[in-house]
């Protein structure tokens, strides 16, 4: 059952989201009862095809710094020199964590200014908090056999590392990099009150003028680019795991 | 850990050169009027060095109080010194810089106190988790922290500062946006729990309705907030217009009804999720036990399962409250209300204390919401260590 839905549903979704995007004016009719008398029904100020490109690079710029830094700084609090900032680094991501997307870019516009800039930065520090946690447990719960296995090869620290400790986390870091991209996708969503080009912008244009068919459209790309994006991540992750023996799940 | 006598903490060396560093950044900012940029003044520069010597010196001590890695109870106390300091330099730095700087001047706190007051918290958190106090200790301190809070907003030391003026220009707008804030947060909280609970439990019973409730659940809770609350536009929108007697009861495409249905779609995975993982979470032997006394389904679901899924299922809670509080303040986006009316106004006039007005006071409940769940859930829990 699972794969039926799957396959038929998958490349529905992507070919109706690809067609949302480059060919908005098919859907003309479809959104035309929603719009205001004498409103377009159709988001023309500027392309959607540029907006998600922006937003979606928006995303990924910041999932990969977040995801370089994040991981660099579980490494460290892994090692043994860096066992004191353990507890530390526990209470930030569980308190941080708490911390509303929202508010963080609300925050970062006073000390930023407008633009893509607070956005970026916002997307950057929350999405550094599930990476990180997600790295630390899955860096320090190695299964002591395969590190005394590595150690008995005679690996040094440095290729048990790159050879042994971060493959075997992969998994698990990828499902804290999923879980940051669903967050960024949302929080970037929100970026256009602050004048960052994303999506959002067509959303908001249309609660500005009770245009309900720019709402719509809007959301319906950004949800859909949010459902296939998770869901093409947890495909990967489900593939991963089988290639590394399916470890553990998060 | 084990290192006795006079070893430094590393942590603490780090928060006192980021800490020490902070001292030479702006402390507060004196603007000529609420929208445009200030300029910065050092924390020497506030007032007469007699005034502010006191501040920094305390500031100062507080850091270096957090160095001995062996006396947490001291670290802990060089934090609440350090905030102390922070404390009576905003206390004593706003009133002497608005002498002179005009009638519509702003003071607001700058980089160099937001920087500060963000290391001090930490190595507070850090003393804390050096600590480790039980539930009851961190539900005191908590209460003591807040008490403090509202002692020093109430009497009115720090009423010069720019986000209190806006405040006090805004009562009752900041009043009702709390109510409406807690109610979308909290009746959503309430109303996904109605319904989350018991779906968990036919969820828990039917693997058949399990595979499909949560993958649907879970998509729901990737769709970005913003398009969920914009969806919901509509769709209510649709609901109020066709259905007699809905709009009486405020069910309309703007305003509270799309935010609350919004959340409430947004808090049933985690509730249902829990629900779900807490009731397998019971130990194979417990439920032999009680089949073994002769209890029925229902009691087992009652007296065995449901007591010992309680913490995964009240974690499940805090997930969900933590993370509305936050998602309501998109609310204000739509016309719901709630804080986030605050902030987005800032934004749109530019206004930075205003956004602070909406910002802090919704960070404020996130952080004490996750706090108390967190010792509700290790209250429930059956061993001290918790389910983490």
């Amino acid at each position: 059952m699972r794969i039926g839905v799957g396959t038929i549903l998958r490349p529905a979704l992507v070919l109706l989201l690809l067609a949302l995007v480059l060919r908005p004016d098919w859907f003309a009719p479809v959104f035309r009862p929603l719009a205001p008398e004498g409103a377009p029904a159709i988001y023309a100020r500027s392309s959607l095809l540029s907006l998600s490109l922006s937003h979606l690079g928006l995303v990924a710029a910041a999932t990969a710094a977040a995801t370089l830094v994040a991981v660099t700084l579980a490494i460290l609090v892994t090692r043994p020199a860096g066992e004191a900032f353990r507890p530390l680094s526990r209470t930030v991501t569980n308190m941080g964590q708490t911390f509303p997307p929202v508010a963080v870019l609300a925050l970062a516009v006073p000390a930023l200014g407008f633009g893509a800039g607070p956005t970026l930065v916002a997307l950057f520090l929350y999405g550094l908090l599930p990476i990180f946690e997600n790295a630390t447990i899955a860096l320090s719960t190695l299964p002591p056999a395969t590190m005394e296995a590595a150690r008995g090869m005679g690996l040094n620290r440095w290729q048990r590392l790159v050879q042994v400790e971060l493959p075997l986390a992969f998994p698990v870091i990828l499902t804290g990099i999923r879980l940051s991209v669903v967050i960024a996708l949302g929080t970037a969503t929100i970026g256009s009150t602050v004048a960052a080009r994303t999506l959002g912008e067509v959303i908001i244009a249309g609660l500005l003028t009770s245009n309900t068919a720019y709402v719509l459209q809007g959301g319906i790309i950004v949800g859909l680019f949010a459902v296939l994006i998770y869901d093409a991540l947890v495909q990967l992750e489900a593939r991963l795991a089988r290639h590394t023996g399916g470890r553990r799940t998060a | 850990m084990g290192r006795a006598g006079w070893g430094l903490s590393p942590p603490g060396v780090l928060f006192a050169v980021l800490g020490l560093g902070a001292l030479l950044l702006p402390f507060l900012t004196v603007a000529a009027n609420r929208i445009v940029a200030g300029d910065g003044v050092l924390p020497w520069r506030l007032a007469a060095p007699a005034v502010t010597l006191p501040g920094t010196a305390a500031v100062m001590a507080g850091l270096l109080l957090g160095l001995p890695s062996a006396w947490p109870r001291l670290r802990f106390a060089g934090s609440i010194l350090g905030l102390a300091g922070l404390l009576w330099l905003l206390m004593q730095g706003a009133p002497a810089l608005l002498v002179g700087a005009g009638d519509y001047a702003r003071v607001s706190p700058a980089i160099g106190f937001w920087c500060l007051l963000l290391i001090l918290m930490l190595l507070m958190a850090d003393a804390l988790a050096q600590l480790a106090p039980g539930s009851l200790a961190r539900g005191a301190l908590l209460a003591a922290v807040l008490g403090t809070l509202a002692l020093i907003l109430w009497s009115g030391t720090l009423s010069q500062l720019s986000i209190l003026q806006e405040y006090a220009g805004r009562r009752e707008a900041f009043a009702d946006a709390a109510v409406r804030h807690l109610a979308l947060a909290f009746g959503s909280l309430a109303t996904a729990a109605a319904i989350g609970f018991p779906l968990g439990i036919l969820c828990h019973r039917r693997s058949s309705l399990r595979t499909t409730t949560l993958p649907v659940l879970s998509f729901l809770q990737t769709i970005p907030s913003l398009a969920m609350f914009g969806l919901m536009i509509p769709i209510l929108g649709w609901v109020g217009d066709s259905v007699p007697g809905a709009q009486a009861i405020g069910i309309a495409g703007i305003g509270f009804a799309p935010a609350f249905l919004a959340l409430v779609l947004y808090s049933l995975l985690p509730v249902v999720g829990n629900t779900v993982t807490g009731l397998a979470a019971t130990p194979p032997s417990a439920l032999e036990a009680a089949r073994g006394m002769g209890m029925t389904p229902r009691q087992r679901l009652w007296q065995v399962e449901l007591p010992l899924g309680l913490p995964i299922i009240l974690t499940g809670l805090r997930i969900v409250l933590v993370q509305n509080v936050g998602l309501a303040v998109i609310a204000g986006l739509i016309g719901g209300g709630g804080f986030g009316t605050f902030v987005f106004q800032g934004l749109n006039q530019t206004a930075t204390d205003l956004i602070l007005l909406g910002a802090l006071p919704t960070v404020a409940l996130a952080l004490v919401s996750a706090i108390v769940m967190d010792i509700l859930v290790e209250l429930a829990s059956p061993t001290p260590q918790g389910t983490a």
